[in-house]
């Protein structure tokens, strides 16, 4: 455990991280990792994460060390595309038993990775560290380097059990487990001066294939994705590369920073999402090239190809602008796509009415600023009723957001389109953005939502006039009490009785702080949340 | 009888199982105003709870004690207290289910200590009932783990009725096992009420996620049985469970009311029907209603008209007990073979599953043994093998995350059965062979050993 919590600090303490180099030693120390809240926390564990990140390394077995709770509820859900190898869906894990628990599980792993060698022969096998075995104290590196030295395979320890932490520090985890064990082991055959690596792709939806197009007609080369569409042989070898893009702002960055400390290989952090960005990252890209030895004239063939394609897309995208014109969008995403799909519906024509920044860097809430303007309706942990309530008075036409909040919107009928990790679209490049656009005009044209939205014909009150009715009167007391006013109680009542919404004086003494303060008795609707987003 | 073979395998390879603790977790999101909490690290949670919200396509109810790696070496009091507390007063639930995981097990945390401290600790907390239920992960699976929750909410929250109290003979518990779907249950309701009788499910689904817009937003379950509701299931006069996997339950609840209980162990196909509604006519004291004639009488014709199809075809069945005794107990009464059958948990119905082996492994196990068969019946996770081995796949059971509506796919009762007649004779139908040419082409050289031909 002390390298791993070696490993952890390190990781913490990442100098590429701006926010993290802006702190002090004593605070460096705590971590990026907030303190987890029980009872109101969200998200994924590091273990989650670190799969997350390796997962797209198509021909390798991913082998989970753990009781069955970790696997087997998790696998194949995640729509990371191959263009060879389907290993990568098929889902090994060590089932740990109560035996394995009270006698060690260390043989079983041994057994498992020499099974799947047996049986599936794949060029490595990445091993998963998880909370339990941790616990009891199974020393993966070990069984790792004994099995790797016995089948001749690398065998790969992934030091990212749940309980370390959230998805982000797994993330990196499983980064510097190719740190330690796969980048550099092996030689490419060759090497051209358009070589680069993409770090932090992870080819959802295909998207990597919507750029690698643009690239393969520059002949640039993509020596290894990591890790999305690649084969371990190519992450292996990635060491060669003449220079490198980081995609997603905090998943991998240990990655590319510790690589041009060890290698010499210079990135930069870029986009794939929206015209402007893509164009910049081609740009960025064909520059490092450049200054790495390639020949000077990759520059103008990038800026004829950025032409063209900009002005292909953007000859496709006008045709819905006219339609988009005066339509509000409410995007709630964490990360990287913030402030790369602002700016990507900017140039759709849409006005945007906010956007979350939960996951987001400070660097990446500084873009949403710059490219929304002062104005920018930052909202930090955005709380679901708030959400709701954009969405019910029409500021919002509709929301964009990753799977687990989507009922937020869909219960309010209102027009929603999933923009996360499980989305079955792909939005990268230009062809990406024009996706993007067709995708959001095919759900705001959806004749179903006029359908919906008219309540049956023997329906007196609707709830959602008891929803508004709620709203109206919590606005009304805040306009006149000066102390702010609480949330509206949860209703308990049917759809029978009819919402009493009558805004009360404040209450008289005697009574607790909280009682006190409350304004609104009666019945009022709550929001169609996800308890795990919810804020107090 | 079949053999119940044990996978000696180290490695489990696409695994058919699921943990216990999410299984608990979906039996508390039967209870209005439930939130489940599973005590342990915050993926536990979030693996289970993005599962529903792909198979329901629900906003789901669950929460996590979120243990660090400190607090779970030092103990996850703190962490359990909180969690209720937090809960508490963000969603006002009516009830909080507690499942414990592998990691808060292998610590060893007394969470029914816990609980008591937190009584002693927190009066402000003592309407809020608290349910837990031990879920080990490295234990069992999914069905256990709902029907462990399903007996620790009767032992918790059942009420005792008074010596000579009057019980109600109108009133029927009714305890469905896992493998039964909201739309399941919407139809026991419907044929229980038609016999003059009040059910009561627990758990619920049918009012929580049977995928409605609900009235009345919260945080919480949107719906299901009330927790008063299920105080008060001492006064009913009968408990129907559903499934071998809730003997247990029933049993719990007769030892604590008295309230006697039949179990059905399954409710798919017509003897078991038959006998179902013959039970009710008689605890209703009311003869067979005409709909319920009529609905026997098309299932007959069903399995007349569908019987050609499913004759002699070859299936491999991967599903959790209860469900795996039903659909092949079904399956072979339509006239079909159950070539391979792969479960994820010893249950006294594995030797009833009308096959030679019953193997308790995985779906490369299954896999491996469908080769020859005609259809493939299991979760959605078995759309790899049926793409690889080229056999259409019927998708059964929990998850099914690449299809609309499996909340409310029926399979109980005259009519589920006779629409599952319909479907899966459709697939056979799909698949059928086109006669060619060579068909029937004579056999080459030594004609008698190739004498028992196979039929197309």
């Amino acid at each position: 455990m002390s390298t791993l919590a070696n490993k952890i600090q390190e990781v913490f303490n990442e100098p590429g991280c701006a926010k993290n180099q802006a702190k002090s030693g004593k605070e460096r120390k705590k971590g990026c990792t907030k303190q987890l809240q029980p009872g109101g926390a969200a998200g994924g564990c590091a273990f989650d994460g670190a799969k997350i990140a390796l997962q797209p390394i198509t021909d390798a077995a991913h082998l989970v060390h753990g009781p069955i709770a970790c696997e087997g509820s998790s696998w194949d859900n995640r729509n990371s595309s191959s263009s060879g190898s389907k290993l990568y869906r098929t889902s090994f894990t060590t089932d740990l038993s109560e035996n394995d628990i009270i006698f060690g599980g260390e043989k079983r792993l041994y057994r498992s990775i020499r099974e799947i060698v047996e049986k599936y022969d794949p060029p490595a096998v990445f091993v998963y560290q998880t909370c339990v075995p941790a616990m009891t104290g199974d020393d993966i590196n070990a069984v790792c380097k004994k099995a790797g030295e016995k089948f001749g395979k690398p065998c790969i320890p992934v030091q990212a059990p749940g309980f370390v932490g959230a998805k982000t520090l797994g993330n990196k985890l499983g980064g510097e487990a190719l740190l330690d064990h796969v980048i550099g082991t092996e030689e490419p055959d060759r090497t051209t001066p358009y070589d680069i690596n993409i770090i932090g792709e992870y080819n959802v939806a295909g998207e990597l294939w919507q750029v690698k197009p643009l690239l393969d007609e520059l002949g640039i080369r993509i020596l290894a994705c990591i890790s999305g569409d690649s084969k371990y042989h190519e992450v292996a070898r990635s060491h060669r590369a003449r220079a490198a893009m980081m995609v997603c702002s905090r998943a991998m960055i240990n990655v590319a920073r510790k690589m041009e400390e060890r290698y010499g290989i210079p990135y930069f952090e870029g986009s794939f999402y929206g015209i402007g960005d893509m164009s910049d990252s081609l740009r960025q890209i064909a520059k490092l090239l450049v200054e790495r030895g390639a020949p000077d004239e990759l520059i103008a063939r990038t800026e004829a190809v950025i032409a063209r394609e900009e002005a292909r897309a953007w000859r496709r995208i006008a045709a819905y602008r006219e339609r988009f014109s005066g339509k509000k969008v409410l995007l709630i995403t964490g990360g990287v796509k913030s402030w790369s799909v602002v700016a990507a519906l900017q140039e759709a024509g849409m006005e945007l009415v906010g956007t979350s920044v939960k996951k987001s860097t400070k660097e990446d809430k500084e873009r949403i600023k710059e490219i929304m303007g002062q104005d920018a309706h930052m909202i930090d942990d955005l709380p679901p009723r708030e959400m709701y309530r954009i969405l019910k008075e029409a500021r919002a036409d509709i929301m964009l957001s990753g799977g687990r909040t989507q009922f937020v919107a869909l219960k309010a009928k209102m027009p929603w389109l999933d923009i996360n990790q499980e989305r079955h679209y792909a939005y990268a490049g230009y062809e990406g953005m024009v996706e993007l656009v067709r995708e959001i005009d095919k759900a705001l044209s959806n004749p179903v939502w006029s359908q919906v939205r008219t309540p049956a014909p023997w329906d007196e009150v609707t709830w959602e006039q008891r929803a508004d009715e709620a709203n109206a009167a919590v606005a009304e007391c805040e306009a006149k009490a000066p102390s702010p006013c609480p949330s509206p109680a949860r209703g308990e009542g049917t759809s029978s009785q009819r919402a009493q919404p009558t805004p009360s004086p404040l209450a008289g003494e005697g009574r607790g702080e909280g009682e006190a303060a409350r304004c609104v008795a009666g019945e009022v609707a709550e929001l169609p949340i996800l308890p795990l987003e919810r804020a107090a | 009888m079949a053999k119940v073979v044990i996978s000696k395998k180290a490695c489990t390879v696409n695994p058919l199982k699921m943990s216990q603790p999410i299984g608990a977790a979906l039996a508390f999101m039967g209870v209005k105003g439930c939130m489940p909490l599973l005590h342990g690290s915050q993926g536990c949670t979030s693996f289970g709870l993005v599962l529903f919200v792909r198979h329901f396509r629900e906003a789901i109810p669950m929460q996590t004690t979120a243990m660090s790696e400190v607090a779970t070496v030092l103990g996850g009091f703190e962490n359990v207290e909180q969690a209720v507390i937090t809960i508490n007063n963000r969603a006002k639930p009516a009830m909080i289910g507690i499942c414990s995981t592998g990691v808060t097990e292998v610590k060893g945390d007394d969470v029914d200590g816990f609980i008591s401290l937190i009584r002693r600790n927190r009066p402000e907390l003592d309407h809020l009932p608290l349910v837990y239920a031990s879920t080990p992960d490295f234990k069992d699976a999914f069905q256990e783990g709902w029907a462990k929750a399903v007996t620790k909410m009767v032992e918790t929250l059942v009420e005792t009725p008074a010596k000579g109290a009057r019980r109600d003979p109108e009133r029927v518990n009714i305890l469905p096992g896992s493998h039964l779907t909201p739309g399941d249950l919407e139809e026991l309701r419907g044929i229980v009420e038609a016999f003059g009788l009040v059910p009561s499910f627990l758990p619920d689904l049918s009012g929580s996620l049977d995928g409605h817009i609900p009235d009345d937003f919260t945080p919480t379950t949107i719906g299901g049985i009330t927790v008063q509701e299920i105080a008060g299931l001492g006064r009913a006069s009968w408990t129907i469970a559903i499934g071998e996997q809730m003997r247990e339950a029933a049993e719990a609840l007769e030892r604590k009311t008295g309230v006697p209980f039949r179990l059905f162990d399954r409710l798919t196909g017509l003897a078991p029907n038959d006998a179902f509604i013959a039970f009710l006519a008689k605890i209703g004291g009311k003869p067979v209603p005409n709909k319920y004639r009529r609905q026997r009488s098309q299932l007959l014709d069903a399995m007349l008209d569908g019987h050609f199809s499913f004759g002699g075809k070859k299936i491999a069945v991967g599903a959790e007990p209860d469900l795996l005794f039903a659909v092949s107990s079904w399956l072979s009464e339509m006239g079909c073979t159950i070539e391979a059958a792969v479960t994820t948990m010893q249950s006294p119905m594995l030797e009833k599953v009308p096959a030679n082996e019953v193997l308790i492994g995985d779906l490369e196990d299954l896999e491996s043994r469908a080769g020859e068969c005609d259809l493939i019946v299991t979760h959605s996770h078995g759309r790899q093998m049926s793409e690889r081995l080229g056999i259409p796949l019927f998708r059964y059971g929990l998850p099914i995350f690449d299809r609309l509506g499996s909340a409310h796919r029926v399979s109980v009762g005259y009519r589920g059965t006779r629409d599952l007649i319909f479907e899966i004779g459709n697939m056979f139908m799909a698949a059928a062979h086109e006669p060619k040419p060579d068909d029937w082409r004579l056999p080459r050289g030594d004609v008698h050993e190739n004498e028992a031909v196979t039929a197309h």
